[in-house]
């Protein structure tokens, strides 16, 4: 009996060894959960007090002692802050798995017209980079495609699932790089002429597609069968004002281009990027067209700029009065979309107006309020818990649940740390 | 091209302007709470400062015929140290063979860089600008203090840093020279030998040189800067600072060094250093890293934003390093990581951006911390320097103020009436997420005659 325990404990502690050499990260639990005597951070209906009751994958009860259903799991979270998950509104996540490796990149597919390009069909829902992610508290992601024109359709994923349709919040978008004039920096060697010879040609070629998609809309009209063509099918809800186009421009000069564009066509769209947003802030904010912008930690876009120009854009759009969401435009670091929302906040945004831009802000724009971007009663239960301010650094994220599901607060990473803090055997030779 | 010429002529007559002479400043600083590192945190504290150096600390202290600063509220740390950058360098890699270590980053030297002028905006007073990581034995670095405002490069030297040279390993001199020039190495086999090559080589040039010294009437050999500074390296004179990613080739090169009897080692970025923290410890090598970067490449994918934490628990040196324009701007923010990622103290953390940067380039008796005695390199900040809501106020270097954000111009054109018709609008330097690291930079204008 005693061989047949130290067996078995030899065996648990084989299992457990190689569990920890897979580096696998443990599954989500399911089921009913009770947050009690929380401190719930709404957004919608500021600072509350209470518990909050997750069933079903939806937040079915917000208040003070709610009865606990039979069999539903209870999380102390006394001294514990709740937020709604936070949403990055524009990254890789998901469609690149290895910078270097051009093999393991999935968001830029050859030709410069092609919107038909899903997103949501290449995102790697086993993706070491979203474990990574998920753990500072972000719980939704737009997964945008990028490079040439219309590079393809971006999706909002939530953070969990097996399947891409496991993951879909519910919104795609068809992007844009609006065509970028002037020169693109220093090692930009083209000549004035052919700068603008360049330019010609990109405006010219997105009037002609503009021209195609009117005849295309019109044989479609009078229910017409027009030549197969993926890309202008993908193409029609958006000419047509019925899907919203994202649209990427950075430059002063370019957002002022793509917002008369975007006017002359009568298009629905999402300005993103707008690394100078803040030279034409009036004029965004006049378009009434939200925006997407950042990474915010990043260097000002001109030698000329005050240092912190970059970090200080955001605020100084939405105080124009722009409706604007933060991005981290990242892969394997969207973790950092906290900080860079904190670094928006001390640069003039202020705490509030920046948590909001990495929570309700980006769900009105993407249509998604109702499911998303704060905590209510009925919406999806993404939400993580933590021991203070989420944008402060040292911060430690406790408890973090996605679509309902309680997901361990391991990663990569973290089972690096757990391995190899002290590691066995040590200093021998 | 009026501007070329413009700048040249700047550049012609501050040339022959002779050897910089080095601004020190005084000051005294009010009622702030001062992060020493090395002696803890003291709060409603003075610090006077003469002739460039700290002269005192403690309460109510009086200045003669020196500005003070008041600082109640704020907090005082030393200048951050940025043991791996690659600002204001004209060139990177000297990409033409494996071993470089006659080439000297130093030469290339640009001080009208806007890369410091964003650095010290960050409170970064001191970095350590690098030589690329093409080659295995790379050329050697410069340890600059960030004293903007000059045309001269002799001001920004750190006069009697160590010297330092880049070494590398892993896939970028595999990359360059393996796969772009069809030579060794192509391995990480290849690497090891490369350096033992060059060692050797190195001892055979030494003996030469003794036998001749012992009889000058043989035939002296053909004198190489190469071969002499690879010398140095043996003697100890050299610091060196090796790119690195995997705890195999990590280990690979501390065997390595120890053979040839070389002590002074720091790894950069050492993705992996977590792996073999205990036998990096016992070497007394030390650890310049990244706060988060990883997955960027193959050689990164096994990695941990826990790494900083675990090696300063093993014990071993540590700090956090920029390699990068951006990051340069916010260590601080970049340290603090390693409280989110690993529990470091404040004293911990904030050495990692200090002290610990400071002895990996051999400068630790004169900056790194707030130590009387020590040069008046200091950053004023609102809110704790470990805060997400910390912002630089001030950044001082031998006492002289480079950076005050009151004064701080909304337009960096040092005068627009240079050339009325110069198109500053046209250039848009905005950074793309996914460049390759700038160890890097000019290696794929040399392979394949573009940029990358």
């Amino acid at each position: 009996m005693m061989k047949f325990i130290k067996n078995s404990l030899f065996l648990a502690l084989v299992v457990l060894a190689s569990a920890l050499s897979a580096q696998q990260v443990a599954p989500p639990e399911s089921g009913t959960f009770i947050l009690t005597n929380a401190t719930i951070e709404t957004i919608t209906n500021g600072q509350q007090k209470g518990d909050i009751l997750i069933q079903d994958g939806k937040i079915a009860q917000i208040g003070g002692n709610l009865s606990r259903p039979a069999g539903a799991k209870v999380v102390d979270c006394a001294g514990l802050t709740v937020y709604p998950g936070l949403i990055d509104s524009g990254t890789r996540l998901g469609l690149a798995e290895i910078g270097s490796i051009s093999l393991t990149q999935d968001y830029n597919e050859l030709g410069s017209v092609t919107p038909q390009m899903q997103a949501l069909t290449a995102v790697n829902p086993s993706s070491v980079n979203i474990p990574v992610t998920r753990t500072n508290g972000i719980t939704t992601v737009i997964a945008a495609p990028s490079g040439g024109r219309f590079p393809g359709t971006a999706a909002l994923i939530n953070l969990h699932g097996y399947t891409p349709d496991q993951m879909y919040a519910g919104f795609k978008a068809v992007v844009m790089n609006f065509p970028s004039t002037g020169r693109r920096g220093r090692w930009d060697r083209r000549s004035d002429e052919d700068i603008k010879k360049d330019e010609e040609k990109a405006l010219k070629e997105i009037t002609e597609l503009w021209d195609d998609m009117a005849v295309y809309h019109r044989i479609d009209s009078v229910g017409g069968q027009p030549d197969y063509n993926p890309a202008m099918e993908t193409l029609l809800p958006v000419y047509r004002g019925e899907a919203v186009l994202m649209v990427e421009a950075n430059k002063a000069k370019d957002i002022e281009s793509a917002l008369k564009w975007i006017e002359e066509k009568g298009i629905k769209a999402i300005l993103t990027g707008a690394a100078e947003g803040w030279r034409v802030a009036d004029k965004i904010a006049d378009s009434g067209i939200p925006v997407i912008t950042g990474p915010i930690l990043n260097t000002p876009t001109r030698s000329s700029d005050r240092f912190d120009k970059a970090y200080a854009n955001a605020g100084l759009m939405q105080k124009a009065g722009v409706k604007v969401a933060i991005r981290t435009n990242e892969t394997e670091n969207v973790r950092n979309l906290p900080f860079n929302a904190g670094f928006a906040a001390a640069y003039g945004m202020g705490k509030e107006e920046a948590l909001k831009a990495v929570t309700i802000v980006p769900a009105e724009i993407f249509g998604v309020s109702d499911q998303l971007g704060s905590i209510e009663v009925g919406k999806v239960a993404n939400l993580f818990v933590t021991d203070g301010d989420p944008f402060e650094t040292k911060t430690q994220v406790q408890h973090l649940f996605i679509s309902g599901w309680k997901i361990p607060m391991e990663n990569r990473h973290t089972l690096l740390y757990d391995e190899f803090l002290e590691r066995s055997p040590g200093l021998t030779k | 091209m009026k501007k070329y010429t413009a700048i040249t002529a700047i550049l012609l007559f501050f040339g022959l302007s002779a050897t910089a002479q080095v601004e020190k400043g005084s000051m005294l600083i009010k009622n702030a709470t001062v992060l020493t590192v090395t002696d803890g945190t003291k709060s409603n504290t003075d610090i006077l400062v003469e002739n460039g150096k700290i002269k005192r600390i403690g309460s109510d202290l009086k200045a003669r015929n020196a500005e003070t600063i008041d600082a109640t509220g704020m907090y005082v740390m030393p200048g951050i140290i940025d043991a791996h950058s690659h600002i204001a360098i004209d060139a990177v890699n000297e990409a033409t063979n494996p071993v470089t270590a006659e080439v000297w980053v130093g030469d290339a030297l640009n001080p009208m860089d806007i890369g410091i002028y964003r650095a010290l905006a960050g409170g970064v007073t001191i970095s350590h600008a690098m030589h690329g990581s093409a080659n295995a034995v790379g050329g050697q670095c410069e340890t600059i203090k960030h004293r903007w405002g000059t045309y001269d490069a002799e001001e920004i030297r750190m006069q009697g840093a160590p010297r330092t040279i880049k070494f590398a390993l892993g896939e970028n001199p595999m990359r360059v020279h393996g796969e772009g020039g069809g030579i060794k190495p192509r391995t990480r086999m290849g690497i090891e030998q490369v350096f033992r090559d060059a060692f050797n080589d190195a001892l055979e040039y030494k003996k030469a040189w003794a036998t001749y010294k012992s009889n000058p009437n043989s035939t002296p050999p053909e004198y190489s800067l190469r071969m002499e500074t690879l010398g140095d390296i043996i003697d100890g004179e050299i610091i060196v600072h090796c790119h690195s990613y995997r705890a195999d080739e990590i280990y690979m090169l501390l065997n390595v060094l120890e053979d040839f009897g070389v002590k002074r080692i720091c790894f950069q970025h050492v993705n992996e250093g977590f792996k073999v923290a205990p036998e990096l410890a016992e070497y007394g090598a030390m650890a310049s890293v990244f706060s988060d970067w990883w997955a960027y490449k193959f050689e990164v994918y096994y990695s941990t934003a826990y790494n900083a934490a675990i090696l300063t628990k093993n014990g071993v040196v540590t700090s956090i390093n920029s390699d990068s324009g951006e990051l340069i701007r916010h260590l601080y923010h970049e340290a603090a990581k390693t409280q989110r990622y690993g529990n470091l103290s404040d004293d911990e953390a904030l050495s990692l951006i200090t002290i610990n940067p400071a002895k990996q380039l051999g400068i630790e008796d004169r900056v790194g911390s707030i130590e009387v005695g020590k040069e008046a390199d200091l950053v004023i900040f609102k809110n704790h320097p470990l805060s997400i809501y910390a912002i630089p106020q001030k950044t001082i270097i031998d006492g002289v103020v480079y950076f005050d954000i009151d004064a701080d111009a909304d337009d960096m054109r040092v005068d627009i009436s240079l050339d009325p018709e110069e198109k500053f609008d046209a250039t848009f330097d905005y950074y793309e997420e996914g460049e390759d690291d700038r160890c890097m930079e000019g290696v794929f204008e040399f392979l394949f005659g573009t940029q990358e």
